[in-house]
């Protein structure tokens, strides 16, 4: 199973980059005139053309991405195939793409994290004690805020948690980036708005799947037959409820990990957080085409490893799985 | 952008009721007695009002939405913007240019409820007639269509709203195109789980039986069997679909200024968010209250369509 599932991984990452470097050929702007000073010779953008590939057929361009010669002349050949893999060089200031992404991914991580440990601590919570007494005033409330919550676009909420609680009230600091390693309290203090951001908009939409699928479960047979032969409300809960709810949640949490950790772009730019989600909007707004490749491939990447982990973790739920 | 997945998922608890048309009033009628639904449904119709009489509130207060006539009466020495102004007719304040808040932001409405609706119309047509032939033919044909479904999902929308707009523009129907082109796998994924469980019900097997061909089942059987379900998901979508397109004019994907979009309007605000919070206030608690509304709708159909749910109690 996992064999297939790394080959059609291949195949999606030859579809997507693909279908990027079609629509990339649309874009009209021209990256090598972008690249060098006004009043640059022809010779010298015909060169920088070159430098970036942009002078061959974009076929070529696109084959020259999975294995190609060394353009830029400093000993690697360009390709994803070749090792150490090379997702080029970006077009605006010749890092290496792969480097780059790799830089900016502990920020993207860091945020990504901390808002999946919050909104799962706090929307499998709520869902399950809403599920508990359905129309009960607790659930009344939780559900009233669930409503709110995936109603709510992440930017408004990302600046009215700015605008009350680091300019009204000042708690706590503008949002940045600390290295974890170099100051664990910090890194987590700076984050808490950015978390809080991301797990309130999720967590709404986890408590409300986590509540509907519980309460759908509920109606099933074996339940009934759990309560009948005598088994503790408690046990029925936990291992006949819980358990088979948990699987929708679980197909919801695979795909959203995967968007996560390929940018949370509205929240990296609320708070100006560099993470991966801002590189990549930063490269589509100044048509670097090689860290737009990259980005999407490494978006492909992380989508498709977060649902095998699903698909893992399937078998533990629901034995019948094979 | 994920929290696509949120309406659509949920909604998956709605079985496939049969609606007709004396049933469509029964559920009008369980779904009317729905206090919150009742007025959610009103508020939205305020809305829709207030986006088709954007021109008449122009025309009260005197500033259209692109008049910068009051630049500098309504911004400080500094360029930053005014609060309300009685005299002036500017009833919610003015943004960094002087330009009325309220006529921007019910002109915002036209943008966001025309998007919101027009792309969630086209993602359910593509959806459902993806889904559809997915689901019954299954085979094959499914094979292929499931993995392009998720071939879309892997596919970063932001990329393609991008290279489009540079191609043609960015007009309306660009966006919406866009908006349908991000969520109609969803609906497709959910219509394919529904026609599967359809296709062996013993009607078509009856209709089989009778000659019927595969296109004939589908459209007759398969479809208006959806009817119910697909409403609810419609209703659920709109509200993502509205959240979308503000995600976009937010990062400057969207329509281009100065054309007034909620999510323009907000990305606007954050600059001044310290010196002038109605920038943000205004635009925002519209989109705010609108996505609300269409959502409340959306539950009360669900629960006014299928009204088992949440009648288990453990």
């Amino acid at each position: 199973m996992v064999a297939r599932r790394v080959v059609w991984l291949g195949v999606l990452i030859v579809i997507i980059t693909a279908l990027t470097y079609t629509l990339f050929f649309f874009i009209p702007a021209d990256p090598a005139v972008e690249a060098v000073p006004k009043g640059a010779s022809p010779q010298t953008i015909a060169e920088v053309r070159h430098r970036m590939g942009l002078d061959q057929p974009v076929w070529l361009q696109y084959l020259y991405f999975f294995h190609g010669p060394d353009l830029i002349g400093n000993g690697q050949a360009s390709g994803i195939l070749n090792w150490p893999p090379n997702l080029g060089y970006s077009f605006k200031n010749e890092q290496p793409v792969l480097a780059t992404i790799l830089d900016r991914l502990p920020v993207t991580l860091s945020l990504a994290i901390g808002g999946v440990v919050l909104w799962l601590l706090f929307g499998l919570g709520v869902g399950i004690v809403s599920a508990l007494r359905p129309r009960s005033v607790q659930d009344r409330t939780a559900m009233l805020f669930a409503l709110v919550g995936v109603s709510m676009p992440q930017f408004l909420l990302g600046v009215a948690l700015l605008y009350l609680f680091y300019f009204r009230i000042h708690i706590f600091p503008a949002p940045t980036y600390v290295p974890f390693t170099q100051d664990p309290i910090g890194w987590a203090w700076h984050l808490v708005l950015p978390w809080c951001t991301l797990a309130f908009t999720y967590a709404a939409a986890y408590s409300r799947i986590m509540r509907s699928s519980m309460l759908e479960v509920a109606n099933e047979n074996w339940v009934l037959l759990a309560r009948a032969k005598g088994l503790r409300r408690r046990d029925v809960v936990r291992r006949h409820v819980v358990r088979p709810a948990l699987q929708q949640v679980v197909t919801m949490l695979g795909m959203d990990i995967g968007i996560l950790i390929s940018g949370a772009v509205v929240v990296e730019i609320v708070f100006g957080l560099n993470g991966v989600g801002n590189l990549a909007i930063h490269a589509l707004n100044t048509s670097d085409l090689p860290v737009i490749a990259g980005t999407v491939i490494f978006a492909a990447v992380s989508v498709a490893v977060a649902n095998l982990v699903v698909d893992i973790a399937y078998k533990f739920l629901d034995p019948r799985v094979q | 952008m994920s929290s696509i997945a949120v309406g659509t998922a949920e909604a998956g608890g709605a079985s496939a009721v049969s609606v007709g048309p004396s049933q469509l009033r029964v559920v009008f009628r369980r779904f009317w007695r729905d206090r919150v639904a009742r007025f959610s449904l009103i508020y939205i119709g305020v809305v829709i009002l207030a986006a088709v009489g954007a021109p008449l509130i122009a025309l009260a207060n005197g500033h259209p939405p692109d008049d910068l006539s009051h630049q500098f009466q309504m911004t400080t020495v500094y360029g930053l913007p005014e609060g309300p102004n009685w005299q002036l007719k500017f009833w919610l304040g003015a943004d960094q240019f002087g330009r009325d808040l309220l006529t921007r932001t019910v002109y915002g409405a036209r943008i966001s409820l025309l998007i919101g609706v027009a792309s969630t119309m086209v993602a359910l047509a593509i959806g459902c007639a993806v889904g559809v032939v997915a689901g019954f033919l299954r085979g094959p044909v499914d094979g292929l269509l499931s993995r392009s479904v998720d071939v879309v999902l892997a596919f970063p929308i932001l990329l393609l709203a991008l290279s489009i707009r540079a191609v043609f523009g960015a007009s309306l129907w660009i966006i919406i195109i866009v908006v349908a082109f991000a969520t109609w796998p969803y609906i497709s994924r959910i219509v394919r789980g529904q026609a599967l469980i359809i296709r062996e019900q013993e009607y078509v097997l009856a209709a089989r039986a009778l000659g019927a061909g595969d296109l004939r089942i589908m459209w007759e059987h398969v479809l208006p069997n959806l009817v119910g379900p697909l409403i609810v998901y419609g209703t659920l979508i709109i509200p993502v679909n509205i959240l979308l397109e503000a995600s976009l004019s937010y990062l400057g994907l969207g329509l281009p200024p100065p054309t007034a979009t909620w999510g323009q309007m907000l990305a606007d605000g954050q600059a001044y968010y310290a010196t002038a919070p109605w920038m943000i206030a205004v635009p925002g608690l519209a989109l705010l209250s609108t996505t609300i509304a269409f959502n409340l709708v959306g539950d009360a159909l669900r629960d006014a369509l299928d009204p088992r749910t949440g009648l288990a109690t453990l």
